[in-house]
């Protein structure tokens, strides 16, 4: 993989963050896609957008495209306010890969990027469409029909038409969508360099392993805006921390020697045998658990702090919203 | 703060002959190698080029002024039907099309303006239109003097007709298209689209009708007026269509 343009060209101002939405809201009729929903992105940050289906995660991509107009909110993109006298200069630093790549199916790869430079109004068009392929190792299929080609290699052409205007923010829409586990991490791959290079990344994905693993920030949406912030930020505000204990035999009366534990908020055992512990901080409740283990005559296997995954987090808050509802 | 956000273009806004020229060429591209287009171009001009040769090979020396008149107006207003239904085929898919087939949302999130978008796609559907056209009006004069009794090729070869079918030909070809694309950013099938546009491309054809059945004499300056008519007609069509292109709407189907 080779990303060799210059960062600096693509930015107009990296200062100030590379997205910043307040209170913005999105109505059709009397359906809301979302409402009141406010965060910001710093430039050269990857930001996971989380949430199910229908939770207003491509609205509000579109909308941030200018595609579609917000009901009310401010918001402002790749330096500008989101007005309609910014539309052009808007999408003209920006761009976005939708769900599914939308390729002129009759054209090979090089016409479709082709096509893009000259809305772009790029004046080295072929220069671009060689490093842009180049980027996503498509050079060689540069003037196959993109018919001919498989889902994953679209998503890599899709990925290098967005990448032809050296944008700001490149906005991902599920771009693993469909996609098996070796061509999703290929574009895996591709957005770790782009985040390498400087590029802001919105990504909105259902696959939380992925947003775990790319994104600097995540925020989790359901029409509302639920949560923002780090993965581990969000595992401390949703859980407490864990202890995790094995031991080569189930402990007698396991109650009298973990309950009884300073710092331990409860316990429970897992499917798999391990005594799981609520902690506020595993450094210090580790050396009085082993010690009482030990006391308590259990031979231990292992002690370690373990965590949360992020798609823990997320289906604890989508399920308490789905319990709100049934309410 | 409550932003409606329209996306109409800015006042004094630059029209890009790059952006315009790169969706025309892209459009021609498209079109050479979808087979549906390709073949209802080839073929349906054959189709309107068969009734006014037969209709000239069939006039016979001693036909009456009045008789002569009208066969001819009719094999030209046969003609004057490729300009305005050879462009309905494509200018009905144009955004329609791209809409089914999921093309249209990435164009649409680059800085492409409306006006170009459409000017390009009406582009790429105006030149291979009047190229066939032309060719087929050219075949149609060669035939007609090739074939024809004298008197009927006089007539057919008349100022007036010959004005009348060159200006007309691209005025109607223009009508058409932006009607086509008009009825495309409106519909949601590509099918209705196509039979909506072949209508709504018919009316300017009356004019040319009134011609040829000797209703309003085919003279340079009637047909100077119409053809200003016509092309006044056109410019503001695509001005309307342009301020009518929803781009909420073509995305999620709802109006802005």
């Amino acid at each position: 993989m080779n990303l060799t343009a210059d960062p600096a060209t693509a930015a107009p101002s990296r200062t100030a963050p590379a997205l910043v939405v307040e209170g913005l809201t999105k109505r059709f009729g009397t359906r809301t896609a979302f409402e009141n929903v406010s965060f910001s992105v710093n430039h050269g940050e990857v930001f996971g957008f989380l949430g199910p289906n229908g939770a207003g995660k491509t609205t509000t991509v579109r909308t941030l495209g200018t595609l579609i107009a917000p009901t009310s909110g401010h918001a402002t993109v790749a330096g500008l306010p989101l007005i309609p006298q910014n539309g052009v200069e808007i999408r003209r630093r920006i761009a976005i890969m939708p769900e599914a790549p939308g390729l002129y199916l009759r054209l090979s790869v090089a016409e479709n990027l082709s096509y893009f430079a000259g809305l772009y109004e790029l004046t080295d068009g072929p220069a671009r469409i060689e490093r842009a392929l180049r980027a996503v190792n498509l050079l060689d299929r540069a003037d196959e029909l993109c018919r001919s080609l498989s889902k994953g290699l679209r998503q890599r052409v899709g990925l290098a038409r967005a990448l032809l205007s050296d944008p700001t923010v490149l906005f991902l829409d599920e771009p693993t969508s469909g996609l098996d586990p070796v061509a999703a991490g290929t574009v895996h791959d591709l957005i770790d360099a782009l985040r390498n290079r400087g590029v802001t990344i919105f990504l909105t994905t259902h696959r939380l392993a992925e947003a775990e693993r790319l994104c600097d920030r995540v925020a989790i949406m359901n029409t509302t805006l639920r949560l923002v912030g780090t993965p581990d930020e969000l595992r401390e505000q949703l859980f407490s921390k864990r202890l995790e204990i094995r031991t080569r035999e189930p402990l007698a009366d396991p109650e009298r020697v973990l309950a009884g534990l300073a710092g331990v908020e409860s316990w429970h055992r897992a499917d798999d045998g391990a005594y799981v512990l609520a902690v506020a901080d595993p450094g210090l409740v580790a050396p009085d658990a082993a010690r009482a283990l030990v006391a308590a005559g259990a031979d231990v296997l292992s002690l370690s702090p373990s965590q949360y995954s992020l798609e823990d987090v997320y289906l604890r808050l989508i399920d308490t919203d789905v319990e709100a509802q049934n309410r | 703060m409550i932003l409606l956000m329209t996306h109409r273009r800015q006042p004094g806004a630059r029209l890009s002959t790059t952006r315009v020229r790169a969706v025309a060429l892209k459009e021609v591209r498209d079109y050479r190698r979808n087979k549906f287009i390709a073949s209802t171009m080839a073929v349906m001009p054959i189709l309107f080029m068969v009734a006014p040769v037969i209709t000239i090979f069939n006039l016979p020396a001693s036909i009456p002024a009045g008789r002569l008149d009208a066969g001819i107006g009719i094999s030209l207003l046969y003609l004057t039907l490729i300009p305005a239904l050879v462009p309905a085929v494509i200018s009905s898919y144009s955004v329609v099309g791209e809409r089914e087939q999921g093309t249209l949302e990435p164009v649409l999130t680059t800085p492409v303006r409306a006006e170009e978008l459409l000017l390009g796609k009406a582009l790429a559907a105006f030149v291979p239109t009047l190229a066939i056209s032309y060719a087929m009006y050219g075949i149609f004069l060669g035939l007609a003097a090739a074939i024809a009794h004298p008197n009927v090729t006089t007539n057919v070869f008349q100022a007036g007709r010959i004005l009348a079918q060159l200006l007309f030909t691209p005025l109607l070809a223009g009508w058409s298209i932006w009607a086509g694309i008009a009825v495309s950013t409106r519909t949601s099938d590509v099918r209705v689209a196509q039979q909506l546009s072949s209508l709504v491309s018919l009316p300017p054809l009356a004019v040319t009708a009134l011609m040829g059945f000797g209703i309003l004499r085919p003279t340079v300056g009637l047909a100077v007026a119409f053809g200003a008519a016509l092309l006044a007609i056109d410019v503001l069509a695509w001005k309307l269509v342009s301020a009518l292109f929803d781009r909420e709407r073509l995305i999620t189907g709802s109006k802005a």
